[in-house]
């Protein structure tokens, strides 16, 4: 296989992820800028919604006020804005067009009818009323592809290489709401394991789309900030968690391992981060700061992706 | 690159194929009925009266086809080709976007007794045209028997010097042609223009007939018809035929492509899935130790043939223009080293030029023999004074054009033009005759055509697609264009250009 196709790969699902990331993003910020005695704080939730979709910069670089029409319209269908939902499904699906014979016509053919009815949209038709139908359409297209992927690919280093982007992408993102939000909601160390209001913990968790899950998963009426770190980080049976996300990459690295006969350094620095979060426990990363565990996560992620793109020569 | 200009609207007469996505480069001449001209050929028959034998069968399905019907498929095939991606790029919008090419629901028939007589004559080019080629980068025979102009061969940029000599395997040059063809009457065809160099819309030929036969696989229970759909394994056959010396095992072959914002990247990536070939861009090539190279998720891998779908000048940045960022940095050599095979072969270009077309006669009739079996339209040189002369003479009635023109720009289309505009082109013309041709205005035949306003007659091309290497393969038909023309003639730009199955009946 090509590096350029494996590379290619790998940033389509990376892309399509992102795009998901982006509308469940916007979705939180949109639900909390319609709540009762939000319209104070709804700038703040703009602020921080930009700042967990890191993305706060470019914004600041165009608009000088922040207003929910500007920050829906820069986070959907802003062009010069690398992450909108629009530049992410453009840069997926031409990944997927560059390396059209590598995937199947079901993955291509829902990505690419996904990019067809996106630009079909126009942006001033989606009013904040269509909205939330637009996000879920979002979200269930995103889905598509992935079930497609799923259903379809062989399991070879096509799937292997389009895995490793997924799940680096939402390990990532994962990592940067819990830690933006989380130091947002508690501003003081001192708080750290208090119960806090609860709609807003509830919306770190729909940002994953989580909400339900952890009832579920914790039999729990409240939101403890304390559990819905675990959640997110260390419990394996929660899809967007980082630990889960980490067994799929360890997967997907063992099976180019087993393929080409061969292990890398990136299989090491994979299997220790994974490692790591199967035995951590929330006690030691309090102790340690919680923001400086997830500051470090991002940035072993991002190292642990370069090194997977220069082992197998991404161009 | 042109601009998708579709069809020009002045053409009432002159009908401008132009789908950049397919590099067609047509010039499609026609002439108007209800002038005194006598009838257009529609290869039908009479609507309504005596239908041709290779139709009899789609007329009586298009007479019982419920008008409904015939819409949803349509509507279908659409949905087909938007959802597969089988697009092309529009240039020039800032950012390239993507079209469809309309798709015609009615096929295009050939007996099988013309199509014998037609890829007689096309065998017997191709074949000419590839010695052509071998002989203008060896001895030279045909300039030295004064039977082509040698400055029109040497003073050409698209002659490539440095081919000179070069000894490509099985002394093969154009591997892959495709040659448009127009129909006039029963027994009448001409070859409008040869396409050497990396000719396209092969994809869409095979396209077509998924769409057919996913739409209408009735129509092909009833009849025996040539399948065109092993043209991949042809093409792949062909490519491993002209691996080069150094290759002692299977051949490793790459389709070479500019990338996703060509405009004909469709078929880029469609030839190298269905042939299993890696799709490659230049990026992902590399020369070392005097072999090519891919870079792989593992070990470089060794590479023998390039199915190359970038022109000459991009090739390689050290042999030809510098500033390719296309190509792959040290391939020429590799090529003349015998390391590597390029398909088609650089410098091509010298046997469909619009200069050398001309000759093409008598190109045949010196390498093979024979008389041509395909016929040229009409040209006259304007270069030659015998012919300015009676080009002056008949200016309103021709098309002049000029010989390295593209693009349809600074033509002249006699028939449709003013009287001004007729003396303004003699001005023009008489101070650079060398630079330009003059054709008459052929009456090209129709097919009925599915349109917004039912049934009518279209007028149509054929890009038949030959294969060289170990032998001449001919995928049976070919491409048909169709002139989507709202009136009879008169082709408006915003609908474009579209595309018909082709059909060759077995007997």
């Amino acid at each position: 296989m090509l590096g350029r196709t494996a590379s290619a790969l790998y940033w389509m699902s990376r892309y399509v992820e992102r795009a998901e990331n982006m509308a469940r993003l916007l979705e939180v910020g949109y639900r909390i800028s319609l709540m009762p005695g939000a319209i104070d704080g709804h700038r703040d939730e703009w602020r921080s919604t930009l700042a967990s979709a890191a993305c706060d910069w470019t914004y600041k670089e165009k608009h000088s006020e922040v207003t929910t029409g500007d920050v829906i319209d820069f986070m959907l269908f802003d062009e010069d804005h690398p992450a909108s939902v629009k530049s992410c499904l453009r840069t997926a699906r031409n990944n997927a067009r560059s390396v059209r014979t590598a995937i199947t016509r079901d993955v291509w053919e829902s990505i690419n009818s996904t990019w067809n009815e996106l630009a079909a949209v126009k942006p001033d038709s989606i009013t904040s009323e269509r909205l939330p139908v637009f996000l879920d359409w979002i979200r269930q297209r995103s889905m598509a592809f992935r079930g497609a992927l799923l259903g379809t690919m062989l399991r070879t280093d096509n799937y292997y290489f389009s895995q490793l982007g997924n799940f680096i992408e939402r390990a990532d993102n994962t990592a940067r709401i819990l830690d933006v939000k989380y130091f947002i909601l508690l501003p003081r160390p001192s708080d750290v394991g208090s119960d806090l209001d609860m709609h807003q913990w509830a919306q770190i968790l729909r940002s994953v789309s989580a909400h339900r899950a952890y009832r579920w998963f914790y039999r729990d009426s409240r939101y403890r900030p304390w559990l819905v770190a675990e959640f997110l980080i260390l419990k394996e049976q929660m899809p967007r968690s980082l630990v889960f996300s980490y067994n799929w990459i360890n997967t997907a690295l063992e099976g180019l391992a087993d393929l080409y006969g061969q292990r890398y350094g990136c299989h090491t620095q994979a299997a220790d981060t994974q490692r790591a979060l199967k035995t951590g426990s929330m006690e030691q990363i309090f102790q340690a700061g919680l923001h400086e565990f997830l500051q470090d996560f991002i940035a072993s992620n991002n190292q642990l992706s370069a090194t997977i793109a220069g082992t197998y020569n991404f161009p | 690159m042109a601009v998708f200009a579709a069809f020009r609207k002045e053409a009432g007469v002159q009908v401008r194929f132009r789908l950049p996505a397919l590099q067609f480069q047509v010039l499609i001449a026609v002439q108007q009925s209800g002038e005194g001209m006598g009838a257009l050929f529609n290869e039908m028959g009479e609507l309504g009266g005596k239908v041709r034998q290779p139709y009899a069968r789609i007329e009586q399905w298009l007479t019982s086809l419920p008008p409904e019907h015939a819409a949803r498929a349509a509507r279908e095939a659409e949905g087909i080709f938007r959802r597969k991606g089988i697009t092309f790029a529009v240039y020039g919008d800032g950012e390239a976007a993507e079209r469809l090419i309309p798709f015609d629901i009615i096929p295009r028939i050939f007996a099988a007794q013309e199509w014998r007589r037609l890829s007689a004559g096309i065998e017997q080019r191709v074949r000419a045209l590839n010695a052509f080629i071998h002989d203008i980068y060896h001895r030279q025979e045909i300039l030295r028997a004064g039977r082509v102009p040698r400055d029109i061969i040497i003073q050409n940029e698209v002659f490539v010097p440095e081919m000179v000599g070069v000894n490509p395997a099985r002394g093969i040059y154009a591997h892959i042609i495709g040659i448009d063809i127009v129909r006039v009457a029963e027994n009448e065809f001409y070859v409008l223009e040869d396409n050497c160099r990396t000719p396209s819309g092969v994809s869409y030929m095979l396209e077509d007939r998924e769409a057919m036969m996913y739409l209408f696989p009735d129509l092909f229970a009833k009849q025996r018809i040539a399948p065109v759909e092993n043209y991949p394994s042809m093409l792949r056959k062909t490519l491993e035929s002209v691996a080069p010396p150094a290759c002692v095992a299977d051949p490793s072959i790459v389709l070479l492509t500019p990338g996703i914002h060509n405009s004909a990247f469709f078929e880029h990536a469609f030839l190298a899935d269905e042939m299993g070939v890696e799709l490659c861009e230049g990026g992902d090539l590399f020369v070392s130790d005097g072999y090519l190279y891919m870079r792989t998720t593992q070990e470089p891998k060794r590479v023998d043939v390039v199915y190359r779908r970038i022109d000459d000048a991009f090739l390689d940045p050290l042999a030809f223009r510098p500033d390719s960022a296309l190509g792959v940095p040290g391939l020429f050599d590799l090529y003349r080293a015998g390391r590597v095979s390029l398909v088609n072969a650089p410098g091509t270009g010298i046997a469909d030029d619009k200069s050398i077309y001309t000759y093409i006669p008598d190109v045949i009739e010196f390498y093979t023999g024979e008389k041509p079996i395909l016929k040229n339209v009409a040209t006259w040189r304007c270069g030659e004074p015998k012919d300015l002369s009676y080009v002056l003479d008949h200016l309103a009635e021709l098309v002049v054009k000029e010989v390295h023109g593209s693009g349809g720009y600074g033509m002249l289309v006699g028939p449709t033009s003013t009287k001004q505009q007729v003396e303004d082109f003699r001005a023009k013309l008489k101070s650079r005759p060398a630079n330009y041709i003059a054709q008459p205005t052929l009456a090209l035949s129709t097919v009925p055509t599915f349109t917004q306003s039912g049934v009518a007659p279209r007028h149509v091309d054929l890009r038949p697609f030959v294969l060289t290497g170990d032998q001449v393969r001919i995928t049976p038909g070919g491409l048909t264009r169709v002139a989507l023309a709202e009136g009879s003639l008169v082709v408006n730009s915003s609908q474009g250009g579209g595309t018909k199955d082709t059909w060759v009946l077995e007997d």
